[in-house]
């Protein structure tokens, strides 16, 4: 280092302090690539050894003292929480996590339909609640929480085939990561709903008549041994491309893939696509669904 | 011997690099109890797999398997911390101006080279650098376009239907995934290389991300790296 050069970060500051602006850049110097998009320099006073070493401790001292405390902090504050209140955190962020959902959510908004070439091989997993034999001859849909009715409705499985057919080739993602497309046909879980009428929702006292609500805002699924359950949310359950499914690839559905009846949706994960269903329940209360109890999320939509 | 305490990491910039550390960590801790779910990523030439995305020895010793569960919670709990982190950090780096010294400029990429040749002793003289050089510009605008990527994907994994076109654009459901665990390594490869390199470094730099000052001798070639006063008003 020569005197000049040293001489030359004086000049810099004295004019800085006498022109009262920084020199921001230094224009053409090829050796400098701050110049290029004029970064801003910060040159401080020189001072000598002694006393930049004790000020450089100083500062050290309290920003280490500063990022210690704060880690530890974080660290302790963390495992000072128990179990129960982070499950707790997490069930509320999954809760928020579908708020935010649903605020997005339209049920003009389709998932892609591919064509007949790209369905993939079965992939079958899940089996609570089909551990038993299905007797399809004396299999009956039961319906609650019908209007004008407090017993369960008993439907067959033609009262379904009645309804319009739709046929969809959709992806089914399941919660692990896989996904698969598959061919579906059955009947919308809306039309299946225009047909058999749920009991609305109690009208409140004092709610504004346009809040008033058609459907109840919760929809249980279970299979016959009331094994393996699950809950919808309406508008997801309402989606065009929710599905009361009785076929899969062009054949009636097989006892692994849910005979006689199942959901097929691109609109939840697998979990949420209940096989063998035994009930289906209109209800006002959030319904127990059986991944939700292991700590998955209760809403699961895409 | 003079020396200077030159200002070199702003408190936001310190603060917003540091929080984010324990978000990512956590969000690629879970991502790995999600992941191992699914583990269908390896290197295959020909068909044939170099390098398995992981072996069974790698779950067991970190004790990952069948905790999918709660990786799902905690990446879903996370994801909102690091998301709101990083937009903070990018929004402060507009605002501040320090975009300036992180932004790759023309040449960035030659001389980025040279860095790396100067690394490793082949080249004799440093290139030019302004507060980081161009290997760092490069690196740590990759990062952040990196960390934008992560979120994307994410988001395109997440609501595949009601963002269908998001996904789209990655390529469809299975796309965005592979994208999403991809983005995943070069992060723990940034991140490992970033390690060397602060080691390399020295102390004194090391500090100064805590700090925010930096101690540089006034008798040193360059009274800061890159920052040279020959073209000063005189």
């Amino acid at each position: 280092m020569s005197e000049n050069k040293e001489a030359l970060v004086e000049k810099v500051r004295e004019f800085e302090e006498r022109t009262g602006h920084t020199v921001d850049s230094y224009p053409g110097d090829p050796n400098n690539t701050a110049s290029i998009l004029g970064e801003r320099r910060r040159l401080s006073e020189p001072l000598n050894e002694a006393d930049a070493e004790r000020q450089m401790f100083v500062r050290s001292r309290r920003s280490f003292l500063t990022a210690g405390a704060a880690a530890v902090a974080g660290i302790l504050g963390w495992s000072w929480l128990s179990s129960e209140t982070k499950a707790h955190l997490y069930r509320r962020a999954f809760e928020f996590n579908e708020r935010v959902s649903r605020i997005f959510f339209r049920p003009e908004h389709l998932a892609k339909e591919f064509p007949p070439e790209s369905i993939s091989a079965i992939r079958t997993n899940g089996m609570e609640g089909l551990e038993a034999e299905v007797d399809l001859a004396a299999w009956r849909l039961a319906v609650g929480g019908l209007a004008g009715r407090t017993d369960d409705l008993l439907l067959t499985l033609d009262d379904i085939k009645k309804l319009p057919r739709i046929e969809m080739i959709t992806e089914m993602k399941c919660i692990e990561g896989w996904s698969i497309i598959a061919h579906w046909a059955g009947a919308r879980f809306s039309d299946f709903v225009a047909a058999y009428p749920p009991q609305a929702p109690p009208f409140l006292s004092g709610q504004n008549v346009n809040d008033r609500q058609e459907l109840p805002p919760y929809v249980s699924i279970a299979t016959p041994d009331e094994k393996y359950f699950v809950g919808w949310d309406t508008p997801s359950i309402m989606h065009p491309q929710t599905l009361l499914a009785y076929e899969m690839n062009g054949e009636p559905l097989k006892p692994e893939n849910g005979a006689p009846l199942r959901v097929a949706s691109p609109t939840k994960y697998g979990i949420k696509l209940i096989k063998r269903i035994g009930r289906i329940e209109f209800t006002n209360e959030r319904p127990r669904d059986f991944w939700a109890e292991y700590g998955y999320d209760w809403y699961s939509g895409h | 011997m003079q020396k200077r305490l030159d200002k070199k990491h702003p408190l936001a910039i310190r603060w917003l690099h540091w929080i984010n550390f324990p978000f990512i960590s956590l969000m690629i801790w879970s991502g790995l109890l999600i992941y191992w779910a699914n583990p269908v990523y390896g290197i295959r030439i020909f068909g044939y797999e170099l390098f398995k995305f992981f072996p069974q020895s790698f779950y067991d010793l970190l004790g990952i398997r069948f905790r999918l569960a709660e990786g799902m919670q905690i990446h879903f709990f996370f994801m909102w911390l690091f998301a709101v982190n990083g937009l903070v950090y990018v929004v402060y780096l507009i605002v501040s101006g320090e975009w300036r010294a992180i932004l790759p400029v023309p040449g960035s990429l030659k001389r980025a080279l040279n860095v790396a040749l100067y690394d490793v002793r082949i080249v004799k003289k440093a290139p030019p650098r302004g507060k980081y050089n161009d290997a760092q510009r490069i690196a740590y605008m990759s990062v952040i376009l990196m960390g934008a990527g992560s979120v994307l994907t994410g988001i395109a994994i997440y609501k595949p239907l009601q963002l269908s076109w998001l996904t789209a654009l990655f390529g469809g459901y299975e796309w965005a995934r592979w994208l999403h665990f991809w983005l995943t390594i070069c992060f723990v490869l940034f991140f490992l290389v970033h390690i060397v390199q602060v080691a390399l470094a020295g102390w004194r730099n090391f500090n100064s991300m805590i700090t925010g000052v930096e101690i540089v001798d006034v008798s040193s070639k360059s009274p800061r790296p890159g920052v040279t006063t020959e073209e000063a008003p005189s």
